[in-house]
């Protein structure tokens, strides 16, 4: 773990170097943008930008078929692009990661994330998906190292739910 | 009804005579992984069997993850349709190892042969060439699908094959339905073999 709090996002790149998690796919949050630009450095990782979240549980799937470790970098909305498709992960008990930027909660300022924010844990738990939620910095890097662990060792679906604290809520007035 | 005359099932079969060793086959959701079963009970070829829409993106992960291999990826247009935007993200990666045909029925042939957007005005290989996808072909004969095959097999892809086949379902045939029997015989297939 890092010194600085603010640093969690290398926290998590860290933890993502050391379960060999090497495959990122993301539609894009700003939460996530120093992670996704730490990975996109690295050379051995693959990141793929999305169209749509549910793109990137097939590419975790057919990359897990092949051998390699993915994760996919999302935000509460996408969440609910992913239902159905968490579906190929569950009945073939291939594992799915994914580490989730909150919105809809502390401090939201947009109405129009409320309903799918606050849905989300909900619609992922009712999927298979194991929950760990993180609300202090200094918490990411044991919280994701053990979601990880838990897809990866026990071929099931685990989700890393970033709280609008940790990554503060957007400036609407 | 379907434009396309040709028969699926043949066609699947005439694609995959040629296969190597080292081609791992991702079959989509329904009439597609019915005919890659009929075709062979092989170990390296994964058939969904729901998680519609995904079967493009499986392939592109695969691809990914074993250059080693050539991933070819065989679905219908009921599926490809509902995930279009993944011809985008292959476009923008442009996997060589990775082959795409539609048996484009221009229906939705597992629950009742509703038609869809291809029975109307909509050209898939026009959509996967504007994705960005320059190796984009239609064929409607044994002759186009024999000159195809390099494209499919040998050259560098990605490749897009849209193969127009007439409305006719041959018996259903499953692949494995127990998802973690499918994966665990796939992955050992792959990763023991060191194909």
């Amino acid at each position: 773990m890092t010194e600085n709090p603010a640093n969690w996002p290398s926290d998590i790149f860290a933890v993502l170097r050391e379960r060999e998690i090497s495959q990122i796919c993301h539609v894009p949050d700003a939460g996530h943008d120093r992670l996704i630009r730490l990975c996109t450095a690295q050379n051995d990782m693959s990141v793929i930008t999305l169209t749509t979240e549910e793109e990137g549980v097939g590419i975790l799937a057919g990359a897990w078929l092949g051998g390699r470790r993915g994760a996919l970098l999302m935000q509460s909305s996408g969440v609910g692009n992913t239902i159905n498709a968490l579906a190929l992960p569950a009945a073939c008990r291939i594992p799915f990661f994914t580490i989730v930027t909150m919105r809809g909660e502390w401090g939201e300022g947009n109405p129009w994330q409320l309903p799918m924010g606050q849905g989300a844990p909900g619609a992922l738990e009712a999927m298979g998906v194991t929950l760990f939620r993180v609300e202090r910095a200094e918490d990411v890097s044991d919280t994701v190292n053990a979601a990880a662990a838990q897809a990866f060792n026990n071929q099931c679906s685990t989700a890393v739910l970033l709280s609008q604290r940790l990554i503060g809520a957007k400036g609407f007035k | 009804m379907s434009s396309g005359t040709m028969k699926r099932r043949e066609v699947v079969g005439t694609v995959l005579a040629p296969r190597r060793r080292n081609l791992l086959t991702v079959g989509g959701l329904g009439s597609s992984s019915w005919d890659i079963a009929a075709t062979a009970d092989n170990p390296q070829d994964f058939c969904l069997v729901g998680g519609m829409g995904l079967t493009v993106s499986v392939g592109l992960g695969l691809a990914g993850a074993r250059p080693q291999n050539r991933v070819l990826v065989i679905t219908g247009d009921g599926d490809m349709l509902m995930g279009m935007g993944s011809l985008a993200t292959v476009a923008q990666i442009q996997p060589r190892n990775l082959a795409i045909v539609i048996l484009d029925n221009e229906m939705f042939g597992e629950t009742g042969g509703q038609p869809t957007h291809t029975a109307g005005v909509t050209d898939l290989a026009a959509i996967a060439k504007g994705a960005g996808i320059p190796t984009a072909v239609t064929i409607r004969d044994a002759v186009s699908l024999q000159d195809a095959l390099p494209l499919i097999h040998d050259a560098d892809g990605p490749a897009f094959v849209v193969a127009k086949v007439s409305a006719e379902m041959p018996p259903t045939v499953y692949p494995p339905l127990d998802g973690p029997f499918a994966k665990d015989r796939f992955r050992m297939a792959l990763l023991d073999a060191d194909v």
